[in-house]
């Protein structure tokens, strides 16, 4: 907790700025669930926030052992929140096995909160420890708390008429109540939303409502003896407007059914299950009662192949899946850019090769984005940098697709996805609208005849009278569109696509730092989810006075066109990445010599303190 | 007047694109070609609303060579691409062509997973047993023992049947026709056509390079009459010069046996229904030589066509007005006011 100096308005509550909770427990203890309702009583109390869900992959572990510990991080406070926090402040352990896997996120002193009911000789030894660690002095760093939470649960639900299993369901949001009480959070919504979701089941309701509100008075009552202490957390004022909370993978579904909305076109979503990429499928196929189409697709060919049909007729296709799938699309996708068909690929990166960690985070399919296809065949890439950032990036892709008829890469990755924080909702009336129509002149028609701007081709779809053509992979005739084998034709193809491809950069917004002056010591540059930890680095480093800059990257191909000169003015260039160099070897080849890189490949985010010491230790050596 | 009565109706000729056909003299396509454009002209097929998909081989190249909508794809995908095409569009007119390399090798799982959704559109497999385009190796389709580049010694892999994986995947509509017997390759595609959801239609495609006769045996003029059974709905199951073979149920094999119409009673001759799965299969399944080859249309009987079933869905839950503000503005929303 980053303590502040300063009296807060509950004088007898310590005022910190931010805190990072981590609430950890078995699979069916209900973490998520109340995690999220951290998450919006946070909100509401005025704070910035950022979640992340930590969940197990395995569908349903055996109760009690660490692989089936499911755990969800929240950082909120007074300030601007842009990661989940590098070390947790109070841990909520409800089983030994949930101590065990999370421990080591907390920090030093950090607060320890623990279900000593769970705590049976018999759990302690599945978790793996041969001692219990409440008895041992493994606690030592940290403030104990253990309540027996599992029997003050069962007594706060006593009048329930809920039996045994269904009494102690409810210690998560006894826990909660008294996390609510920790930092003064309101409990009214969570009962509002109780009451929403079990409206057919109020036992279940009341019960829940009782163990929070029991979790609360909990902390009232002990606060006195001061084993555990309340805290007041600091404001920020949020820019006015209406807000909600939204994970990566919504924000992105959202942002397709947007764009297919601003470009009065139907979108078709069609994709293959997989972590971490399934969310967005899921969210889409609740929108049908607006129109979306969701295609559960046989295989990963099958759905990019599906999307590339959907284009063909003049729908918006959009295919997504993580780095084992994007590999199976990437013939398919160059059948797309040989076609030249407006297509979306959306890749939720993943811990690769292979199967690698499907639901660890990493940012190492930028090569692949940008190289996995056979033949000259590029295609633009585009990277998300937060939850929120995937609406925006979703409507730039669909706008660049539509506009210069091509497929576009869209990277987002696991973290991103699952990662949740507040969302200023914007108006959809107020966003461009993507406005490219059908070839429906047929006279002079060919297919590949082009727009002399942008080089897009003519999009004439099935059922256009008089516009009948037929495209495949095979090279084309730049002026007739038939199928051609001439060598100064191919030449001629190849550069018309890459031209096309490269001047996509005159429609995109000039780069400027996120953070800091347009020149100086250092400038940080990054691309998709290293944006949080990299601008908490940059803002801590620049209240030191330091001359350094953040730059993050939308737009991987083609660059904004004035990447290089704006680069030109700080003395070094680093670059975190979350893979083994891919942005810095790409900028190197683009003339960029001075960039330097830091590479994390652990399957987990950038630590704030990790890219600050990357700084730190750039500046010393060019102050010299 | 309507816009049916305004249009000079179009011949086959009107089908034909300014490329030049590029398969092999003598080659089976040919014939095939021909039939499809006679059929887009019988049925009143519009050019705009037409849409030829293929994968890749020599039958591939088929888009190219009709005057309507056409995408050439890559190797085994064309039932995916049909289905992102009809699920954009369900108002057009797909027709899907395909091989034995790149329907059931390359693509067998597209084209299980087209047929058992019933997506609405003709599927042509044209079966040479032969990769064609590649220089003649052995196919899915080739029989055991089959001499080809890369099976010098014989091929030792058992076939697949086209027409019994269509039936085994749930295909609504299964039809066996020969490149050369035009007659009845045309009354099968016009079926195909006028069916609603999938219809795959296995044509046997003598590819006079690499496999040259190989359905000699039932197809050649001496051999249709004893070899070939071309059935018919409703009409018994009879062949031969004088159609003095037949099919008969058997009992003890739960299938089919031939009979003898001059010694056996003639009643004993069994009729075809399209509309029964399981004389389908045993139809699809007799083996020659103890059996003639059953082309025709061996099972037609429609069922819940996909993208149809899809708008269904849509339109069931579908809300009027409600739009995708009001989805994101749905659910647990707050708001930060002005604050000094």
């Amino acid at each position: 907790m980053d303590t502040l100096v300063e009296e807060s308005a509950h004088a007898a509550r310590e005022a910190v700025e931010t805190v990072v909770v981590r609430l950890a427990g078995d699979s069916g203890d209900g973490i998520q669930v109340v995690g999220a309702q951290i998450g919006l009583a946070s909100a509401l109390s005025g704070n910035d926030l950022e979640t992340f869900p930590d969940f197990p992959a395995e569908v349903r572990a055996p109760v009690g052992t660490t692989y089936g510990v499911s755990a969800y991080q929240i950082h909120f406070g007074g300030r601007s929140i842009k990661t989940i926090g590098d070390e947790v402040d109070v841990l909520v352990a409800l089983n030994p096995a949930a101590l065990k896997t999370n421990l080591a996120t907390l920090k030093n002193g950090g607060i320890v909160l623990i279900d000593a009911g769970a705590f049976t000789s018999r759990n302690i030894a599945k978790a793996g420890y041969e001692t219990s660690p409440l008895e041992d002095d493994s606690l030592g760093p940290y403030q104990l708390f253990a309540p027996d939470i599992s029997k003050l649960t069962m007594e706060s639900v006593k009048e329930s008429g809920l039996n045994k299993k269904a009494s102690l369901r409810c210690k998560n949001f006894w826990a909660l109540g008294l996390v609510y009480w920790m930092f003064d959070r309101k409990r009214q919504p969570t009962r509002d939303w109780l009451n929403q979701k079990f409206a057919t089941n109020p036992d279940v309701a009341n019960a829940n409502i009782a163990a929070l509100d029991a979790g609360h008075a909990y902390g009232e009552t002990v606060e006195a003896t001061g084993e555990i202490a309340g805290y007041t957390v600091q404001r920020i004022d949020m820019a006015p407007g209406l807000y909600r909370s939204v994970t990566g993978s919504e924000a992105l579904a959202w942002g397709l059914a947007a764009a297919a909305e601003l470009s009065g076109r139907k979108l078709v979503f069609s994709s293959y299950p997989i972590t971490p990429a399934s969310p967005v499928l899921h969210t889409l196929a609740r929108l049908r009662d607006i129109g979306v189409v969701t295609f559960q697709a046989e295989d990963e060919i099958a759905a990019v192949c599906a999307a590339i049909g959907v284009a063909y007729a003049g729908g918006l296709g959009v295919t997504s899946s993580s780095g084992p799938g994007i590999s199976l699309k990437q013939e398919a996708m160059g059948l797309a850019v040989s076609t030249e068909l407006p297509l979306i690929i959306v890749n939720t990166q993943r811990a690769g090769p292979s199967t690698g960690m499907p639901t660890k985070t990493e940012q190492s399919d930028l090569n692949q984005a940008l190289y996995g296809r056979h033949g000259e065949s590029p295609i633009p890439v585009l990277a998300a940098r937060s939850p929120a950032d995937c609406f925006d990036v979703a409507v730039e892709a669909a706008r660049i697709a539509l506009c210069f008829m091509t497929p576009v890469i869209l990277l987002s990755d696991g973290f991103i996805a699952n990662a949740s924080g507040p969302w200023k909702l914007p108006d959809l009336s107020k966003l461009p609208r993507i406005e490219v129509s059908n070839h429906t002149d047929r006279e002079g028609f060919h297919a590949f005849l082009r727009d002399p701007e942008t080089l897009a081709r003519a999009w004439a779809v099935p059922g256009t009278p008089g516009c009948e053509h037929r495209i495949g992979g095979i090279e084309k005739d730049f002026s007739t569109g038939h199928i051609s084998y001439d060598p100064d034709n191919h030449q001629k193809m190849t550069d018309v696509r890459a031209a096309k491809v490269a001047g996509i950069a005159a429609s995109v917004p000039a780069l400027a730092p996120d953070q800091g002056e347009a020149d100086g010591d250092l400038a940080v540059i990054g691309w998709g989810s290293t944006y949080g930890p990299i601008s908490r680095a940059v803002t801590n480093v620049r209240a030191r006075g330091h001359r350094v800059s953040h730059v993050h990257l939308r737009h991987l191909r083609p660059f904004a066109s004035n990447q290089q000169e704006l680069l030109a003015g700080f003395k070094r260039v680093l670059a975190p990445e979350m893979n083994a160099g891919q942005l810095v070897r790409l900028m190197r080849a683009e003339g960029c010599t001075r960039i330097e890189g830091l590479s994390k490949v652990t399957g987990k985010p950038f630590l704030v303190r990790e890219i600050e010491a990357a700084i730190f230790a750039r500046l010393e050596t060019t102050d010299e | 007047m309507n816009e049916l009565t305004m249009q000079s109706a179009l011949t086959p000729a009107d089908f034909a694109t300014d490329q030049e056909v590029r398969w092999c003299p003598g080659c089976g396509d040919y014939a095939v070609l021909k039939a499809v454009k006679t059929v887009l002209a019988d049925v009143g097929a519009k050019r705009e609303n037409t849409v030829f998909i293929s994968g890749i081989g020599c039958a591939a190249r088929f888009p190219y060579y009709i005057d309507t909508y056409g995408f050439h794809t890559i190797h085994g995908r064309a039932p995916a691409v049909a289905t992102g095409v009809l699920l954009a569009n369900p108002d057009l007119d797909v027709w899907v062509i395909t091989g034995d390399g790149d329907g059931l090798s390359i693509g067998g799982n597209h084209l299980m997973h087209v047929l058992r959704r019933n997506v609405n559109c003709q599927i042509l497999l044209f079966n040479n047993e032969t990769y064609g385009l590649t220089k003649g190796q052995y196919s899915p389709t080739s029989r055991v023992a089959t001499r080809s580049p890369s099976t010098p010694s014989g091929s030792i892999d058992h076939p697949v049947d086209p027409t019994q994986y269509a039936l085994g995947c749930g295909a609504n509509f299964v039809a066996r026709a020969v490149d050369t017997q035009v007659k009845q390759l045309v009354e099968i595609l016009k079926a195909a056509y006028r069916h609603p959801g999938a219809a795959f239609v296995e044509i046997f495609q003598n590819c006079i390079v690499f496999n040259e006769d190989v359905f000699d045996d039932f197809t050649a003029r001496a051999n249709v009459a004893d070899n070939q059974i071309q059935v018919e709905d409703s009409a018994p199951l009879v062949y031969g010069v004088d159609g003095d073979r037949a099919l008969a149920f058997d009992a003890d094999a739960l299938g089919l046996k031939t009979i003898d119409m001059r010694a056996d009673s003639p009643t004993s001759a069994l009729v075809h229904n399209a509309k029964n799965r399981n004389l389908a299969f045993a139809l699809a399944r007799m083996a020659r030589p103890t059996f003639p080859m059953a082309t025709g249309i061996l099972y037609d009987n429609p069922g819940p066509v996909y993208e149809v079933e899809m708008a269904n869905v849509g339109s069931a839950v579908r809300q009027d007005g409600k739009s995708l503000q009001d989805v994101m503005h749905a659910g647990f929303t707050w708001t930060v006011g002005e604050t000094s």
